[in-house]
């Protein structure tokens, strides 16, 4: 948990001042937020707070209204999926989106075949696959053209984890990860994700569970009715400090102040 | 690490082929894929049950029959499976044949043109009525049974216009006649077969060498050895017994060699496995019938996907009425119609393709074609009528859609 603490050269995805609505419905209120290399960074915050809107933004799944988007300092427009994509940002949503009659070479590779001519270079993808999987020190899969639907819960998150880190991705947006795994396999995938950042990576990790946060997470990014609350040290927060900012925006000296409403940072 | 996930030569050298093999099956199996075992099994019993009880089932001339009885609904049932691996339904194929049935005979016949530019027309005409089906699924999305059953109305109109309100056009033209009717000559029998089988083996042997090459996990050598002489084996006895003289009265007529449908069928059979296993667009059907949204968000454009297996399934369906128009000699508006699209959608089903969309494969549809031969054509010869020839058609499809939903749930609750 403290690989990145000598490497500050600046975030490598830094959001100002982003704001989002739905309609008449304002989701995001000049939310800032940074992501940082070779860290975890635990996005929590109640239902509805916005998460999922806020990733979706980074994602380019939604345009965000007003704002920056800076990727390595450089301002950036990331007008939808593709582009985010270009930039090295890849989301693993909740559902994971893999198909479960392919095997898991095929999965990671779909939509991005390779080829060598018309035909599909099955060899090379496979290799390549074997060799992101051990370089995750991914141990529980047993053969790479093994069919997804034969996989645990836990195996597919692996698989999809590894499939977004394949493109020599930058950022990896991890959407509750471990929400419908078992003990073990949380332990799995939580230790997959620290390795994800002490290769080099900026994580992001959505999640509801605080044990999960605070056992991989380098800082907590906690957003409250939409707006960021606090971006703070996990290092500098207790549990109760970062329930209390998702539930009541503030804790003590930290988070939204009351007058201005304004998001503090530690 | 590598040596856990890639080379794994200890298991691959221990083991006798056989149990690598089946060890391998029950693994899909596990996946919720029967695959094609089930389909061989019945079509192997079927066989010996009416060859116990009407001996003359295994008779050549009833073998060669065989296969051009079930050509047709076996070409329009190879067409379907790129529509069922969508999860997807075409009930239009059996009038698309039709239709494309009837445009081959009047340009054929009344225009005078020639054999080649009449199939161009038919092609063309389901190729149209592909993309038409396939846009309107697509673009309205409307669900892809209710727009085929439409199609299955409206093609059934437009084959009695084409053919003035149901006259009966006769073909003659000998190259159209020929391609249900005739028989390749043996020695270009053989020629195909020993193409056929030295081309799987340097196909499987390549594979094998390459994989070994590059340290990833394989099939042993002996499984491939097991596979091309089984394959070699099964493919030799076919070509054999159709070679032999099935006239009864060979000094009148000779017959002998394998209808020409037989190495139609085949090359169909190889251009798409090709294509469905080793080109992304197959990779892509796969995805899609699997996960549409996984599809989706990694970039693969479902819609066109989507379009182009319609247009493929209904030029497919064009071929099929060529062939049923070659063996009747004739189109009339009942061409492709009664039982035709049910029996072709069953051959894929029997096959192992699942109507969940996702598991299929081309051999699927000539394996399931071949059980619903059988069981016509045995049935038939036994004395039974159509009623009850319908009831066991039925009740087997039944059967292998059962086998299909249950294997499917099997993988659901076992994950």
């Amino acid at each position: 948990m403290t690989a990145s603490e000598n490497q500050v050269p600046g975030p490598v995805i830094e959001l100002r001042g982003i704001d989002k609505s739905f309609g008449p419905v304002q989701v995001l209120h000049g939310v800032d937020f940074e992501v940082h290399a070779g860290e975890v960074t635990a996005l929590v915050g109640d239902n509805g707070a916005g998460k999922s809107t806020l990733v979706k933004c980074i994602g380019g799944i939604h345009p965000i209204d007003s704002g920056d988007y800076l990727f390595e300092g450089k301002p950036v427009h990331v007008g939808g999926p593709r582009d985010a994509a270009a930039l090295g940002v890849e989301i693993v949503y909740q559902d994971l989106a893999l198909a479960d009659n392919l095997d898991i070479v095929q999965n990671m590779f779909l939509g991005r075949e390779k080829k060598s001519g018309l035909i599909l270079d099955e060899y090379a993808m496979e290799e390549l696959a074997a060799q992101t999987l051990a370089g995750l020190s991914v141990r529980t899969v047993k053969s790479v053209r093994q069919q997804v639907s034969s996989l645990s819960g836990g195996q597919r998150q692996t698989v999809a984890i590894a499939k977004a880190v394949l493109w020599n991705s930058k950022v990896v947006i991890l959407d509750e990860p471990t929400a419908a795994l078992g003990v073990a396999q949380t332990q799995q995938v939580l230790e997959l994700v620290r390795r994800l950042a002490d290769k080099g990576l900026a994580v992001v990790l959505i999640s509801h569970n605080m044990n999960d946060v605070f056992a991989v997470s380098d800082r907590i990014a906690a957003l409250y009715l939409g707006k960021m609350a606090a971006q703070v040290k996990t290092r500098d927060v207790t549990h109760a400090q970062v329930v209390e900012l998702i539930t009541a925006g503030r804790s003590g000296d930290l988070g939204i102040a009351q007058a201005n409403g304004n998001g503090a940072k530690a | 690490m590598s040596a856990v996930v890639t080379k794994r030569p200890a298991e691959e050298s221990t083991g006798s082929p056989v149990k690598e093999m089946v060890g391998g099956y029950l693994g899909r199996v596990k996946g919720g894929d029967m695959g094609a075992l089930p389909a061989l099994i019945a079509l192997v019993a079927l066989c010996v049950f009416f060859w116990v009880a009407q001996p003359i089932f295994m008779s050549t001339s009833n073998l060669a029959n065989l296969f051009t009885q079930g050509a047709a609904g076996i070409v329009i049932a190879m067409g379907l499976v790129f529509v069922l691996l969508l999860g997807e339904i075409d009930l239009s194929a059996g009038f698309t044949s039709g239709v494309c049935a009837a445009v081959l005979a009047v340009t054929l016949t009344q225009q005078g043109w020639p054999w080649y530019a009449a199939v161009g027309a038919a092609l063309i005409v389901g190729a149209l009525i592909g993309t038409l089906l396939g846009t309107i699924v697509v673009k309205i999305g409307i669900p892809s049974f209710v727009v085929t059953l439409a199609a299955f109305l409206a093609l059934q109109g437009v084959a009695l216009k084409i053919m003035d309100n149901g006259t009966n056009i006769s073909i003659s033209d000998k190259t159209i006649v020929a391609i249900s009717n005739d028989n390749v000559p043996i020695t270009l029998g053989w020629v195909i077969f020993a193409v056929g089988i030295l081309g799987f083996a340097a196909v499987q042997l390549r594979q094998f060498t390459t994989r070994r090459k590059r340290g990833l996990v394989g099939q042993s050598l002996g499984a491939v050895v097991v596979k091309v002489s089984a394959l070699a084996v099964v493919c030799g006895l076919g070509v054999y017994f159709l070679s032999l003289e099935r006239s009864r009265n060979p000094a009148f007529a000779s017959l002998k060699g394998m209808p020409i449908v037989v190495p139609l069928i085949l090359v169909l059979l190889v251009v798409f496995t090709f294509v469905l296993n080793r080109t992304s667009f197959g990779r892509h059907i796969y995805a899609v019938g699997g996960n549409q949204e996984a599809a989706r968000r990694a970039g693969i454009n479902v819609d066109r996907i989507k379009i182009i297996a319609f247009v493929l399934c209904s030029a497919m369906a064009a071929i099929g009425g060529i062939i049923a128009a070659s063996r009747a000699n004739s189109v009339d508006p009942n061409t492709g119609g009664s039982d035709v699209l049910l029996k072709a959608v069953g051959a894929a089903v029997i096959g192992g393709t699942s109507l969940f969309g996702g598991r299929g494969r081309m051999l699927d549809a000539i394996l399931g074609g071949m059980v619903i031969a059988v069981i016509d054509n045995g049935m038939g010869l036994m004395g039974y009528s159509a009623g009850t020839k319908f009831i066991v058609t039925g009740l087997v499809l039944l059967l292998a859609a059962g086998v299909d939903a249950l294997s499917r749930r099997r993988s659901l609750t076992t994950r």
